[in-house]
């Protein structure tokens, strides 16, 4: 919708004639904007992000404070509920508000620091396997390959076996089993433009391989990345998630979404919102990421574009 | 085809000689050594801990140690639990059969929905119909698991009591175990009952499991039979006065099959790690359960097991997938 008005508007005023053409982030910018759904989505991960991101100074309580006379409260809505508690009390007495809040900066945090974590070493190992297609390609790819055979959540399993369980052990084995996709994604992205005219000329023009590898080649990259790693963002949610409820990520008493359900599972008939709230801002977040990330893939890769 | 098969073969070899470095390295990185996890709290003088580690083997140089353990590999030899001390391809040959079962059922359930869903989106494109099914397909897709199946267990077994919150068949039937599959074993069990309470057991896990293959399935559907739709030989068929169910039903989704066999094999993945949640909600005595209590009994060579099975199964249904390719789209056979 934005980008037909616009063009519109331009046409009518004259003034407006000479302003530049968007460039091809910009036009990216502006098909990410005119669907509804991703900018909706958008609006509703922001929410989640900046309650997270101010969790400390928003949150009523103190999430790990336990109200001992105030266990398993229902919402303030509900029959017997207490307006102190907005969202209830979990089966400790910890206000199901606060906690959900303080989760968020963990579960959304680890998902960031993850995608970050296996994004930078991912498009390094892809960028110099495509530089180097004698003998660093094929050693990195049979790694990778190793490291593929196992889904994403039983290679993150292996590595915690040897790491142990805890928040910064949950970022590196998430990140270690995303880093396949990464890599692959890069080094094929970066081997399609290796065989271009431009990298040809720019190579003839003197440049070094650090200064084809990261100026000249990785920007034309960036459009499959950047649709993965928001891909991998709301993955990397889920299996944090995934893990700290099996017992294997985060410890309680930290609130994390996951660790949250898995020690509400036995109260599922006595309270049922402290399991149906955690996971719920779970499925929020995940969806919208989902979304954004559909999207951002409309938007930047034509070539995958959905049929409409 | 043979020619392709064999060298698909071919590559698969340094990714499964790279699967059991990792499971045998795994074994060696963990904290603290296996006699130690196996003597549990009780003390241990020096002595009795080296004569242990050298029974086991482990005073061997590493090298040795693998090669015993490759050995043992090719002869079927998981090596041995820590904890109950039995034979660790014992174990896994009689919790298999769970596991199968219910990825089986999950996968067969989320085909079923996934295309009938896909196929009814496409058709009719931009309708209330579409935008529901691709609106659900994304919430499914976006769905975590294990909340999922809370949320089922709350509704359809705690509220509604339809279904059973755990296990696979009621104590009362006395299923005696042929195949393992309990659908099958159920049957063959003389009082009617049995199966009813097998399928009724089955049913929430295998639509926890379903939900975003189902999902992704339907998506996939969808948009490969759009652009098939469009294509030219699919106006010819048209042309030639076949009936629309039959260009869409045969010509059309005989060729927009293959994305989506892909999607269905990248799945595999995702359905086993789906098993290891949906298992631990449900108790479902499997592969995935047993291998999240090992890892919580530190019984290692369990561990090692479990990934290793799923790692080359996880290879192997690739393989399959991709030779599957070949028979959808016989042009795809010389190419390669």
């Amino acid at each position: 919708m934005t980008g037909a008005t616009r063009s519109s508007e331009a046409m009518e005023e004259p003034a407006d004639r000479l302003r530049p053409m968007p460039g091809p982030w910009g036009e990216a910018a502006q098909a990410f904007a005119a669907n509804r759904g991703a900018l909706v989505a958008f609006l509703v991960f922001a929410a989640l992000a900046l309650a997270a991101l101010f969790a400390p100074w928003i949150a009523p309580h103190d999430p790990v404070h336990q109200y001992r006379l105030q266990m398993l409260l229902p919402p303030a809505w509900m029959a017997g509920g207490d307006a102190r508690f907005l969202l209830g009390t979990d089966e400790l007495g910890r206000d199901l508000l606060s906690r959900l809040l303080h989760g968020g900066r963990v579960s959304l945090g680890i998902g960031l620091a993850s995608v970050v974590m296996s994004l930078l070493p991912g498009v390094l190992l892809g960028l110099l396997a495509a530089f180097h297609p004698r003998w660093l390609s094929p050693a990195v790819m049979r790694v990778m390959d190793v490291m593929l055979a196992l889904p994403g959540l039983l290679l993150a399993i292996c590595v915690i076996t040897v790491l142990g369980p805890g928040l910064m052990n949950t970022v590196i084995a998430i990140a270690i089993g995303s880093l396949p996709e990464y890599v692959r994604l890069t080094r094929a992205a970066a081997l399609a433009e290796l065989g271009k005219d431009y990298v040809t000329a720019t190579r003839v023009a003197g440049a070094s391989t650090l200064r084809l590898m990261f100026s000249a080649v990785l920007p034309n990259c960036l459009a499959p990345l950047i649709v993965q790693a928001s891909l991998g963002f709301s993955s990397a949610i889920l299996e944090a998630a995934g893990l700290g409820f099996l017992g294997l990520g985060v410890q309680a008493p930290t609130p994390e979404w996951g660790t949250m359900l898995s020690s509400a599972r036995d109260y599922i008939v006595r309270a049922p919102w402290v399991v149906t709230l955690p996971g719920l801002a779970i499925l929020a977040s995940v969806l919208s990421v989902n979304l954004i990330g559909d999207g951002l893939r409309d938007a930047l890769d034509p070539r995958l574009k959905r049929v409409a | 085809m043979l020619h392709f098969l064999l060298k698909r073969l071919a590559t698969l070899v340094p990714t499964l000689f790279g699967v059991t470095l990792v499971a045998f390295g795994l074994i060696r990185l963990v904290p603290g050594d296996p006699v130690a996890i196996m003597m549990g709290e009780r003390a241990l003088d020096a002595q009795t801990h080296a004569r242990l580690m050298h029974e086991l083997g482990l005073d061997e140089p590493l090298w040795r140690q693998y090669l015993h353990y490759l050995g043992g590999l090719v002869h079927g030899d998981l090596g041995q639990s820590l904890v109950s001390h039995e034979s660790v391809s014992h174990e896994f040959l009689a919790l298999f059969p769970a596991t199968a079962e219910l990825a089986l059922v999950a996968l067969a359930v989320a085909i079923v929905i996934g295309m009938a869903l896909g196929i009814a989106a496409a058709l009719r494109r931009g309708s209330w119909l579409d935008q529901g099914v691709m609106g659900l397909a994304t919430v499914g897709y976006s769905m975590p698991v294990f909340w999922w199946g809370l949320i089922l267990i709350m509704t359809f077994s705690v509220g509604l009591g339809w279904t059973p919150v755990s296990g696979r068949v009621a104590v009362e039937y006395d299923i005696q175990r042929l195949t393992g599959f309990m659908l099958i074993d159920a049957a063959l069990h003389p009082e009617p009952g049995a199966w009813w309470s097998a399928l009724r057991h089955l049913l929430l896990p295998a639509a926890v499991l379903a939900t975003a293959n189902a999902a992704v399935i339907a998506r996939m559907t969808r948009s490969s039979l759009l652009e098939v739709l469009r294509e030219d030989y699919m106006r010819s068929a048209r042309a030639r006065g076949l009936s629309p169910t039959r260009v869409v039903l045969v010509h059309g989704l005989r060729n927009a099959l293959i994305p989506v066999i892909t999607v269905i094999g990248l799945r595999v993945g995702s359905l086993l790690a789906g098993a290891v949640l949906t298992e631990t909600i449900f108790s479902w005595p499997g592969i995935g359960k047993w291998l999240i209590d090992a890892i919580a009994r530190r019984d290692y060579p369990v561990v090692q097991a479990g990934i290793l099975i799923s790692a080359c199964s996880f290879i192997v249904i690739n393989l399959v997938v991709d030779l599957l390719y070949g028979v959808v789209n016989p042009r795809i056979r010389g190419s390669r």
